[in-house]
């Protein structure tokens, strides 16, 4: 178990500095020169000083080999040093730590809704013996993936913001300021939710040990609950870790259109104005989230399903 | 490492169980009327099939032939007749400008398409590449390249998207190509699972005996039969890029201001919400039918056909 442990922390490791690469790369090789847009960021004209453009190069380095910058920039990533916020100048891990909080409890928020509506959804569908109600729930999911999250987002503050005044349309304040962005946040994620539990959902039901279990006279809500759900989560609870990175990501919509402070926003106004090392703390962070969900799922698996045990060489196996 | 979003043919003893599924390229089945009465029949039982398609049909009218749809000039208003709710006249209302909003979705058909496509394309032949080379050639090659598509894998899509406009910079086409690069690890995912299935099947075996070249035997037997998944995968992938290129001119990265871009569009009208609901709405709406379309077609193509017959 602890070597497991340690192996996917390293493999995590080589995953994030890999990440990181991948930016620096795309960042930095790519056509448009990162100074040029820095000296020009928060500026009116075009014409920017070469004195000014020379001074630049050299604070951040662009004047030595793209190898030895890459190493210097490596080594002080590694000690959470990702540098200086172009448009602000201050640090970018204080930056987008100063925002997280406020994008974690909106993503936190989503993340519950999303299995509680799609979870729900998918138990009360492959329950329900009325075949309209069967066939109502089961088709809003593939609604859920297909609407585009800004518009739901739109839509929700005209209806409940504009109309009815039930929810406030815009900012950050508490619990009634939450409802609306988390809500919209939660459909796509739900909507995957749904169709894959209900899909496994209905798996299960199939099975024999559900059979043994109706033989002995258990209800039908209790195989349902009981037995099948709990083998049926596995799939879903695979989804979820995966679509953790993806909420965090949607911040940057979700946040946009409901004008929330937070990750999304610092993300977006970072990707404006071409503010390069904010960009690439951002994809680190996204990357960072994918692999602490993905070792957080893996290690809950065992608690589900006894049978799969965390294997000292191999990956999280059936035996 | 990552869980797989999709499943993996590690196991060539796996792979080699694929060989039951049918290959059937190049068989044409031996009654055509018959077989065609079965796609009839096929589509009947399947209004919301049959609908999807009319939607998507509609939609690549509009990009090619917007006037079909419409007379009205797309960035051209009647400043005297702003904000008109919708009616016969203005189906889709009109906007600040007394722009007329249907004829604004009609034209910005063509953009979002374009990009869709080119995300598309981009995605298609990156990622089927690297999965047909990772796939063919094996051993180390096989594991950078997958090793490389992890890491794609492992930022989230929108976060490489954004960093890749970051660096290119703005527009319909760069935002298309950072929409398409974001979805390259999925497609490279599903071809090398595909062309590990096709390589062990005996055919392939028996043309390799019989002396093929191996640009033969990768040209005319691996890549199409290995083709039809990464072909479904692309067609399901259609929708969500239609969602995410809609989502990144909605923050302002596609085409500049007069273009009218479906997520332009509705980012125009959200400073006219509490006035005029038609300029979110209705664009909205528009993108939703459209990859509402390409999902239930993506999902027709994944099996329910073959299913069927």
């Amino acid at each position: 178990m602890r070597r497991y442990v340690i192996k996917r922390l390293a493999q995590a490791v080589g995953v994030l500095w890999a990440a990181y690469t991948v930016s620096f790369l795309v960042l930095d090789f790519l056509p448009g020169d990162p100074v040029t847009a820095m000296a020009g960021a928060g500026m009116d004209s075009g014409d920017v000083d070469p004195a000014r453009l020379a001074a630049l190069r050299h604070e951040y380095g662009f004047d030595k080999p793209i190898l030895a910058q890459y190493a210097d920039y490596l080594g002080r990533a590694v000690r959470g040093d990702f540098g200086d916020a172009v448009s602000t100048g201050r640090p970018v891990t204080s930056t987008l730590a100063d925002a997280l909080p406020q994008t974690l409890q909106l993503t936190g928020a989503a993340l519950l809704l999303a299995v509680l509506l799609g979870g729900g959804l998918a138990v009360v569908a492959t329950y329900t013996s009325q075949r309209w109600l069967r066939q109502l729930l089961l088709s809003l999911p593939p609604l859920g993936v297909s609407v585009p999250t800004f518009w739901v987002g739109l839509l929700l503050v005209e209806v409940f913001s504009f109309r009815l005044h039930w929810f406030p349309a815009f900012g950050n304040d508490g619990l009634r300021g939450l409802v609306l962005p988390a809500l919209t946040l939660a459909i796509p994620t739900g909507a995957l939710v749904a169709q894959v539990l209900a899909k496994s959902l209905l798996t299960a039901l199939d099975q024999a040990y559900v059979e043994t279990a109706r033989a002995k006279g258990a209800g039908r809500w209790r195989v349902h609950l009981r037995h099948a759900l709990r083998n049926a989560s596995l799939p879903a609870l695979t989804v979820v870790g995966l679509l953790v990175g993806q909420l965090i990501a949607g911040s940057v919509v979700v946040e946009t259109v409901f004008s929330r402070d937070g990750l999304g926003r610092v993300t977006a106004a970072a990707v404006t104005v071409q503010d390069i090392p904010v960009v690439q703390g951002v994809v680190v962070f996204g990357a960072l989230i994918f692999v602490a969900t993905n070792l957080l799922v893996d290690l809950v698996y065992p608690l589900l399903d006894p049978r799969i045990v965390v294997a000292s060489d191999r990956r999280a196996s059936f035996v | 490492m990552s869980q797989s979003l999709v499943d993996d043919v590690d196991d060539p003893a796996e792979a080699a169980l694929g060989l039951a599924r049918p290959v059937d390229a190049g068989q044409e089945p031996p009654s055509v009327p018959g077989r065609r009465a079965g796609i009839g029949r096929f589509l009947l039982r399947r209004p919301g099939l049959l609908l999807s398609g009319a939607v998507l049909v509609l939609v690549v009218l509009a990009s090619f032939w917007p006037d079909l749809f419409t007379s009205q000039d797309p960035l051209k208003g009647v400043p005297s007749e702003n904000f008109r709710a919708p009616s016969g006249s203005h189906w889709f209302g009109t906007d600040e400008l007394g722009r007329d909003v249907f004829s604004r979705v009609v034209h910005g058909a063509q953009l979002s398409l374009k990009a869709t496509i080119i995300a598309v394309l981009v995605a298609f032949v990156v990622g089927g590449l690297l999965g047909v080379v990772a796939g063919f050639v094996g051993r180390w090659v096989d594991d950078v390249l997958m090793r490389f598509v992890d890491v794609l894998l492992s930022i989230p899509a929108l976060f490489l998207s954004l960093a890749l406009v970051t660096a290119l910079g703005y527009g319909t086409v760069k935002v298309a190509v950072a929409v398409g690069i974001a979805s390259v690890a999925s497609f490279a995912r599903v071809a090398r699972a595909e062309v590990l299935r096709v390589r062990q099947a005996v055919f392939v075996e028996a043309s390799r005996a019989s002396g093929a070249r191996w640009y033969s035997v990768l040209g005319r037997h691996v890549l199409p039969n290995a083709a039809g998944p990464v072909i479904v995968l692309a067609t399901l992938d259609f929708g969500a890029s239609i969602l995410a290129v809609s989502a990144l001119s909605f923050l302002g990265y596609g085409a500049p201001p007069p273009a009218p871009e479906w997520g332009t569009l509705i980012s125009d009208g959200r400073n006219y919400l509490a006035n005029a609901w038609w300029l979110t709405a209705l664009p909205g709406l528009a993108i939703a039918a459209t990859v509402l379309s390409t999902n239930r077609i993506a999902r027709a193509l994944d099996g329910e056909w073959s299913r069927q017959r």
